[in-house]
């Protein structure tokens, strides 16, 4: 529904099908709500606090003391550490945040859930938007310390930030979908996501060198092909080595891999691939969130 | 006839009350069976609303009323059958929705007014208008935390009534704040009758109904008991609440005592069908006791067209006893002379114990008569006045 049409607005006990592109357009006619509640969220998280919007800078600030210091311990540190770290920590971050805060995003709005009609996919989305502000920031501090510390990033390799943050997006909305509807009928799947996001973080080559991660894997294959390859099922594996690849730039520096040995060519072709993929898993996890959603006010 | 604002067709919605809900995946994995009854909130309603019309929804609690205006809105799927609605609407189910007690009036203001579907910029131009018609001039830009409950409604129901809806649903929410202020926010939903928008109107208050709207439907049940003119189905919901039972159909009558029947009679004592005012009516009630009931009385009451209560009497009031009635019995009410000048009238007859708990038989509002208007502006009351003239 639109708010300011004068066409017949039909409700029946079916649930209608979802085309995504009619779907946007209704989206689209209420995203005042969307800007609001994202704004609201900021202001809220921010207002009662000293620091402020500072905090979002400070969180990878302590994940870079944390891991600098392990890394420091365990010797063989990685070149630029803060740098590696941080280029993959900021997607992460954006992906872990954003389906925490969705999870709960239906049933910490009930009253509006139940009070108000209005596309859900509202919800969900404004927690991501709210994360996608703090991603903005970090990003932007990232890129300043790179400026200031002189480390050159720029070049080819940098234009794999635009599918990188697509697929980043496409993957984290798709699933902040799938995770808010099914929270509202069984509750303990916030808990566990928080198991499951705390193993995906390790799995995921953010603290340790992508280099190992190929390594390691290679020495297996399936099918005459590298388990590597079929690492990539970990849609976020490809989203980091992006994120890393652009900003991190060096794939051997000082004759020590870090990263992934793949070509520009292969990071894009895998990132469309994972991209597609995330596309159809969207089509997939939006079409479950649409057809609970209308049930949501009974079941909260 | 125009295209209908709200087509409400065979819409029935059941719920599911579960004995046992899984609500965590731990559960759905160890428990199988899942039991759970249904009940019918809303049963084959249907309905039609033309643009401009003021619709009350009345009905005792649990009838279905908010079900039916949360389907209209979008916010409940209906279970079979279809509502249609035409143009923009604003659901007013509960005021300042979505507010945040930790933003200030202002953000919230902008926040609740998106949320019913305005715009910033649509929103920038009500604002000023917005926090007159509150009153919250000097607190706008405090959170709302700081607020009063009174000041919290007061600000929820003035962004509500500054959207601009062709459709407007309003749950029971006039039923807040302070006198003045409820005056205030009936006048503005009056204003929107007027400029013939379609209002939708759910209340406990059937004075509410019959100020605003006029058309009304009466749920029970889920079952739509009355439906059409407001004062027909003001007068039905009162006969009901009179019954003292507000479920439909099982009235507590005892009928140990039944009114077998009832006549008005005019001053020749013949079936009065109209009354002119100053005249007598004579009411005669037929009783029939059933079992022998020592402590009954009959009372009488008059309604007008707009419900409001008129006159009542009871053969206490003239200390008739009727002690140990049995058998059959004629009762008469002798009005020895109307003072109403203008306009129809109802009588309601009621059998019940002395103290009123018991009711034997009641017949609420079964008989009328009309009073033809003395002239072409009637007085309130007619009063027998003679004019006597001496010559000096």
């Amino acid at each position: 529904m639109s708010p300011n049409t004068q066409d017949a607005t039909v409700r029946t006990s079916e649930s209608p099908r979802l085309r995504p592109f009619a779907r946007v357009r209704d989206i689209w006619a209420f995203r005042e709500i969307l800007l609001n509640l994202i704004r609201k969220e900021l202001k809220v998280k921010y207002t009662k606090s000293v620091l402020g919007a500072a905090w979002s800078m400070l969180n990878p600030l302590f994940y870079l003391a944390v891991f600098s210091f392990v890394m420091k311990v365990l010797g063989r540190g990685i070149p630029d550490f803060p740098i590696y770290l941080l280029s993959g920590v900021i997607a992460w971050n954006f992906f872990s945040g954003s389906l925490t805060l969705a999870t709960r995003s239906i049933i910490d709005n009930t009253s509006l859930v139940k009070k108000v009609y209005f596309p859900k996919e509202i919800l969900p989305l404004a927690a991501v938007g709210t994360c996608l502000v703090d991603f903005a920031i970090q990003f932007s501090v990232l890129i300043v310390y790179m400026v200031v510390t002189g480390y050159s990033f720029l070049g080819w390799n940098t234009l794999l930030v635009i599918p990188a943050t697509a697929t980043l997006m496409i993957v984290t909305v798709a699933i902040s979908f799938w995770v808010s509807a099914v929270n509202v009928t069984y509750r303990d799947v916030q808990h566990l996501l928080n198991l499951l996001l705390l193993a995906w973080f390790w799995l995921t080559p953010i603290v340790y060198a992508s280099a190992l991660l190929q390594q390691k894997l290679n020495e297996f294959t399936v099918g005459g092909k590298s388990l590597f390859w079929f690492y990539f099922i970990n849609p976020m594996g490809a989203v980091v080595l992006g994120f890393q690849r652009a900003l991190y730039g060096v794939v051997a520096p000082e004759g020590q891999p870090v990263l992934a040995d793949l070509s520009l060519g292969q990071l894009w072709g895998l990132l469309a691939i994972v991209g597609v993929a995330g596309l159809v898993l969207l089509r997939f996890c939006w079409a479950t969130f649409f057809r609970r959603s209308g049930d949501f006010a009974e079941e909260l | 006839m125009s295209t209908p604002a709200v087509e409400i067709d065979h819409t029935t919605k059941a719920f599911r009350r579960y004995k046992s809900k899984p609500t965590s995946l731990k559960a759905r994995v160890t428990r199988r069976k899942v039991e759970a009854e249904e009940f019918l909130a809303l049963d084959d309603v249907n309905y039609t609303i033309q643009p401009g019309t003021a619709v009350g929804l009345i009905g005792p609690n649990g009838s279905g009323k908010t079900t039916l205006l949360k389907i209209i809105a979008g916010v409940l799927r209906p279970t079979s059958g279809m509502v249609t609605t035409r143009g923009r609407i604003a659901a007013l189910l509960e005021l300042g929705a979505g507010f945040h007690q930790e933003l200030t009036g202002r953000e919230n203001v902008y926040l609740n007014a998106s949320i019913l579907g305005l715009s910033k910029r649509e929103t920038d131009r009500v604002f000023d208008a917005i926090v007159d018609f509150a009153e919250l001039e000097d607190f706008i830009d405090t959170q709302v935390k700081f607020y009063s409950s009174g000041m919290f409604v007061r600000l929820g129901f003035a962004v509500a009534v500054h959207v601009d809806p062709e459709i407007f649903l309003i749950d029971e929410v006039l039923a807040v704040g302070d006198e003045g202020f409820q005056q205030k926010c009936l006048r503005r939903v009056n204003s929107f009758k007027e400029e013939g928008r379609t209002i939708i109107f759910v209340t406990h208050s059937v004075d509410q109904v019959r100020q605003i709207c006029s058309e009304a439907m009466m749920l029970t049940k889920g079952v739509v008991h009355a439906s059409g003119d407001a004062e027909e189905v003001v007068r039905e919901y009162r006969r009901l609440l009179l019954t003292k039972d507000v479920e439909y159909a099982t009235r507590r009558e005892t009928h140990q005592i039944e009114i077998s029947g009832a006549q008005l009679l005019d001053k020749a004592g013949r079936p009065a069908r109209e009354i002119l005012p100053g005249d007598p009516l004579e009411v005669v009630v037929d009783l029939e006791a059933v079992e022998a009931v020592s402590d009954s009385v009959v009372s009488m009451t008059l309604h007008d067209q707009h419900n409001v209560y008129m006159y009542g009497w009871s053969t206490e009031d003239s200390g008739v006893s009727l002690d140990s009635l049995s058998g059959k019995a004629r009762l008469r009410f002798r009005l020895h002379a109307l003072p109403y000048t203008s306009g129809k009238y109802w009588v309601t007859l009621a059998v019940t114990s002395r103290d009123r708990k018991t009711v034997y038989d009641l017949a609420e509002q079964r008989w009328t008569f009309d009073v033809p208007p003395i002239s072409s502006n009637p007085p309130v009351a007619y009063i027998h006045t003679d004019v006597e003239v001496e010559r000096l």
